[in-house]
């Protein structure tokens, strides 16, 4: 394949120098590593892309069908019109320009799960070229590097239905059968396609993550991989600095972020060995198997396969006037980068921040503060505590039911000295139970949750546990201050733990005197 | 009075004024396509023989004709007629849909194996606006394979014979629903022109049909050939008639992202107007070698005419038109071929079984593709490939927006253009089938205004003998292209020429179909 993109510029990569990446040492000498990738993020729109049915995830089989997405003759498609606004939004989120005019192509080619043997996607002209996103790259030390990768396209095309093949082996070769489902068939689909500027595996998992945020910050979709609504294919080569471009391979079945890292980093080593053996490298798609930490060759394009793209006679193009791009530009939401920076001002460490953003927390901690909480204590709550008991209930927290309002009022019951930090655990633990129908104060209620503070009640138990314990008593006057733990848990005991530790322990040294 | 002899208008009078009723018309109609059609007259939906069994009488026109349900449409209109409702001015008008426009309650087969038996799930968009005009569907018309000719002798279900000579061809590839409305089994019928698919028929058949802007009817349940060129419109005996059912269909579809949303011209306000002054632009290009004599002989007389009706006859040049049939038939089999590889046994239509998905669809589309189609899929998809796609779709592509600028740049200085519309009268049956290249040159004259866009009409303008046979009296075709959304200007024209000429719209002569 001639090295230039799809709209017939050469392709330039970055190198590993200009980003300030090692690299690779191999048998006969360093390598440098060179990636792009390929995303791809299903739209949340409500309807498909050229039709009306719905787009909803986990419908029965080919209930949402029509004569257009099932590509019945005489059958035709009409542009979304969200998917577009959703498309331009994210273009304009990765600081991509929106042309003003652009047009679909026909994507030629045969598999029964491609309704009509033709995808309808973009080719010369897409909707957004030449945007570029800043990673933050960890560096292992708790601090990261800021990374530029550049977005060569991002552009709008449908989504296949699924097949379905039953047999032994379960994959295509050797099933007796095969079913299809065009639920899916349809769906909005938007290509996003990195320049080649991408020389170590941490950077793409940075890509993609990043990429993944400012998708769900944009709220075009929720860009689930486990799902299928964000998907990942790498192109990687090596090359010795300086060299042209090495011969690419495709990896696919990229199931997670860190699936990605691992395949990059194995495919390097095996593009490396064989040519460090003195093989050559064959331009193929290869797919990564994850349990056994391997890539495969899954076909090998011998020749370039000719998908005959011609505009699409049954669309026309599709404007995109100043005006229109300037009043989407308008809905922009608040990126990650500058949630990261606001979140930091916030009293947010940086790994807490990235966790919120990543994990789609950020309007939970905005709520939080909003309703008083301090910045760095709803942090500390969401992306810890919180966070831990949704993961062991297999919860996310919108289906637990716990708001930012919740966070708040936590956090203001421990201020208070109502709760401990052991109690506000549990009173978590209450508020998911109840998935959310009970706030922090009235599960701290009902379960008798709260912190024995209350000067002249724990004075009572105070003086009951020294008389009770004259020994102990004894000691600690005669110099064994350690001894004084064994009360603090007697008192604890008495209250079943709800005394304030601090105020017991000041307690004690008065009575004892 | 014979009702199958009456235009549309005429009809809708005596409907209007309860003189017959609706179920009176259809059944006159049916009665006449069980005589000379070759169907089986039996059950809801009538069946075509088959191709083998048909006999040299049996024009074949339609496919199927949907029996029950018109009976039954036109008893409703009868009974909403007696109650008083307000009815369409074509309410009760029967007419016969090409058979490449999907309606629910009959096969679509596209005059194709691959979609034998195809009950489709939804009704086009002009299916849907007949039926809400009350217009009654008497059944689906043969046709060329995927539209793909200029004769039907490409459908899979035999060849449909001209109703003025039954040894020849009613071109194509419309030539069922040509050969419904001059055989009388129909006053109206609906075809698609993709590079002269309603106007060649409409001239070798005696009738009127004409291809609308492209953009102003839906295309949105039409089994796509050529997507850029296709384009329904209507057939019928009379002027009036054509832009009566053309009126109907035309307008704005959300569904066809094609679709013009401007409003499309009034046929109708404008019709009787006359010409005196018009500028008819007579096309250097699309005259001359290549056309019988009979048939320019023909045209000379309507241009005559039409000075003689006050226009002004001037001389236009299309510099590029002579590169249209090679661009167009490189555009519309690229098209095609994208088109078609949604046949491939999966979905619908006919499926051969084999032991992989790949193996079943190469065997499906072997058995249920003609000859035609198939050399159209090739054509286009070597059109398409990398390294041909710039010197052919690409340079095809360049070529007819040339075409559109010669048509915008002749229309500066003539207000409609006019040519002969095939080159020659009707040909006989099996002459030009096995040379594809003459086939194509039928399309000489109607393919520039497919590649423009431009609306253009076919009308009779006499007859002419054949030059195989000299005493033969065959109809003679005239087109007459306005410019883009000026469909009305057609009409108008063609409507004066009408007038003046007094042409009758029936077979007549010793080989033509028997008129009551
Ligand atoms: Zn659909």
């Amino acid at each position: 394949m001639s090295a230039t993109t799809m709209s017939g510029e050469p392709i330039s990569a970055t190198t590993a120098a200009e980003h300030g990446v090692d690299l690779l040492q191999g048998d006969t000498g360093e390598w440098e590593l060179v990636v792009g990738l390929e995303v791809h993020v299903e739209l949340q729109t409500r309807t498909k892309m050229w039709c009306g049915c719905s787009t909803d995830f986990g419908a029965d089989p080919n209930t949402n069908v029509c004569p257009v997405c099932t590509g019945q003759p005489g059958a035709l498609p009409v542009v979304n019109e969200q998917a577009v606004r959703d498309a331009t939004l994210l273009g304009l989120a990765l600081n991509g320009e929106i042309a003003p005019i652009c047009r679909f192509h026909r994507k030629n080619y045969f598999y029964p799960d491609l309704a009509k043997n033709y995808q309808i996607s973009q080719y010369d002209v897409p909707l957004v070229n030449d945007g570029w996103l800043d990673v933050e790259v960890p560096t292992g030390d708790g601090q990261s590097v800021s990374r530029r990768v550049r977005i060569e396209r991002l552009h709008m095309e449908e989504d296949t239905g699924k097949s379905l093949h039953v047999g032994d082996t379960g994959r295509l070769h050797g099933a007796d059968r095969s079913l299809i489902d065009y639920n899916r068939c349809g769906i909005p689909l938007l290509e996003i396609v990195s320049r080649p500027d991408i020389h170590d595996a941490d950077t793409a998992q940075a890509y993609l993550r990043e990429l993944q945020s400012i998708v769900r910050a944009t709220g075009v979709s929720d860009a689930r991989m486990e799902e299928g609504s964000i998907r990942c294919d790498a192109n990687v080569s090596v090359r010795r600095p300086g060299d042209e471009l090495g011969t690419r391979t495709e990896i696919k079945n990229l199931n997670s972020i860190r699936s990605l890292g691992r395949a990059i980093a194995y495919e390097a080593q095996r593009q490396i060995g064989v040519i460090e053996d003195g093989g050559t490298i064959v331009m193929e798609t290869r797919h990564w198997d994850e349990g056994r930490g391997v890539t495969e060759t899954l076909r090998v394009k011998e020749s370039v396969t000719d998908y005959r793209y011609f505009p699409d006679p049954d669309l026309v193009e599709i404007t995109s006037p100043a005006e229109k791009v300037e009043a989407i530009r308008t809905l922009l939401p608040e990126l990650p980068a500058a949630s990261r920076a606001r979140l930091g001002e916030a009293g947010v460490t940086p790994e807490q921040a990235a966790a919120i953003i990543a994990t789609g927390l950020l309007p939970w901690f905005d709520d939080a503060v909003a309703a008083g909480a301090d910045g760095a204590a709803a942090a500390n709550w969401l992306v810890g505590d919180i966070a831990g008991q949704l993961s062991a209930e297999g919860l996310r927290i919108e289906a637990a039911g716990l708001t930012g309002a919740h966070v708040a009022e936590l956090i203001a019951l421990i201020e208070d000295g109502t709760l401990s930090t052991k109690l506000a655990k549990q009173v978590v633990a209450g508020v998911i139970d109840a998935r959310g129908a009970k706030g922090p104060a009235q599960v701290a209620e009902d379960q008798g949750l709260r912190q024995v503070s209350d000067e002249g009640e724990l004075r009572t138990i105070v003086e009951q546990v020294v008389a009770a314990n004259a020994d102990t008593v004894e000691a600690i006057r005669g110099g064994n201050d350690k001894a004084i733990g064994a009360l603090v848990g007697q008192v604890m005991k008495e209250t079943r733990g709800q005394a304030d530790p601090r105020k017991t322990n000041e307690l004690l040294r008065e009575v004892i005197g | 009075m014979v009702l199958t002899r009456l235009s549309a208008v005429e009809l809708a009078q005596k409907l209007r004024t309860k003189d017959v009723s609706a179920v009176e018309v259809v059944e006159a109609h049916l009665e006449r396509i069980a005589a000379i059609d070759g169907v089986v007259a039996d059950g809801d939906v009538w069946r075509a023989v088959p191709a083998d069994e048909l006999t040299s009488r049996d024009i074949h026109a339609y496919l199927h004709v949907t029996a029950a349900a018109a009976r039954e449409h036109a008893a409703d209109v009868d009974r909403r007629r007696a109650a008083g409702d307000d009815l369409g001015p074509l309410a009760g008008v029967p007419l016969a849909l090409k058979d490449v426009l999907t309606m629910r309650g009959a096969p679509t087969t596209v005059g194709s194996r691959m979609l034998e038996g195809w009950l489709p799930p939804y009704d086009a968009t002009v299916t849907e606006r007949l039926r809400a005009a009350d217009l009654v569907v008497l059944g689906k018309t043969n046709m060329d394979e995927f539209a793909m000719g200029s004769s039907t002798e490409n459908s899979a279900y035999g060849p449909t014979r001209n109703p003025w000579d039954l040894g020849r061809v009613p071109g194509g590839s419309s030539g069922g629903s040509a050969a419904a409305v001059a055989g009388l089994m129909a006053p109206l019928s609906i075809g698609t022109d993709t590079g002269g698919s309603i106007r060649q028929p409409a001239a070798l058949t005696g009738i009127v049909g004409a291809k609308p802007t492209y953009g102003t009817v839906s295309r949105y349940g039409l089994v796509a050939f050529a997507s850029s060129l296709d384009q329904a419109g209507p057939f019928a005996r009379t002027v009036e008639d054509a832009a009566h059912l053309q009126t109907l269909i035309h307008g704005h579809d959300p569904r066809d992202s094609t679709s013009i949303t401007d409003t499309p011209a009034d046929l109708l306000t404008t019709l009787r107007d006359g010409i005196d002054g018009l500028r008819i632009g007579v096309v250097t290009e699309l005259q001359g070698d290549g056309y019988e004599p009979g048939v320019r002989r023909v045209f000379e007389q309507a241009l005559e005419r039409f000075e003689r009706l006050g226009a002004k006859i001037v001389e236009v040049s299309l510099p590029h038109a002579g590169y249209g049939l090679p661009a167009y038939y490189l555009i519309a089999p690229s098209e095609a071929s994208s088109n078609l590889a949604r046949f491939d046994g999966v979905r619908y239509g006919l499926r051969v079984d084999a032991p992989t998905a790949e193996e079943m669809n190469a065997a499906t589309r072997a058995a249920g593709f003609g000859p035609e189609v198939k050399r159209r899929i090739m054509i286009g998809t070597h059109a398409l490939s990398s390294g041909y796609y710039d010197a052919y779709y690409l340079q095809a592509s360049k070529v007819r927006t040339l075409i559109a600028r010669d048509f915008a740049s002749a229309f500066e200085q003539a207000d409609v253009l006019v040519s002969p519309t095939s080159p020659t009268v009707a040909f006989g049956l099996g002459d030009k089938t096995a040379d594809p290249l003459a086939m194509y040159l039928n399309d000489v004259a109607t393919v520039p205004a497919s590649l423009a866009g431009t609306p253009a009409l076919s009308l009779p303008a006499g007859t002419a003998e054949a030059p195989d046979a000299p005493q033969a009296t065959l109809p003679v075709g005239l087109q007459i292209m306005a410019p883009l959304l000026r469909d009305d200007l057609m009409y108008r024209v063609g409507w004066a020429f009408e007038s003046d000429l007094g042409f009758t719209p029936i077979p007549a002569g010793d080989t033509a179909v028997e008129v009551a």
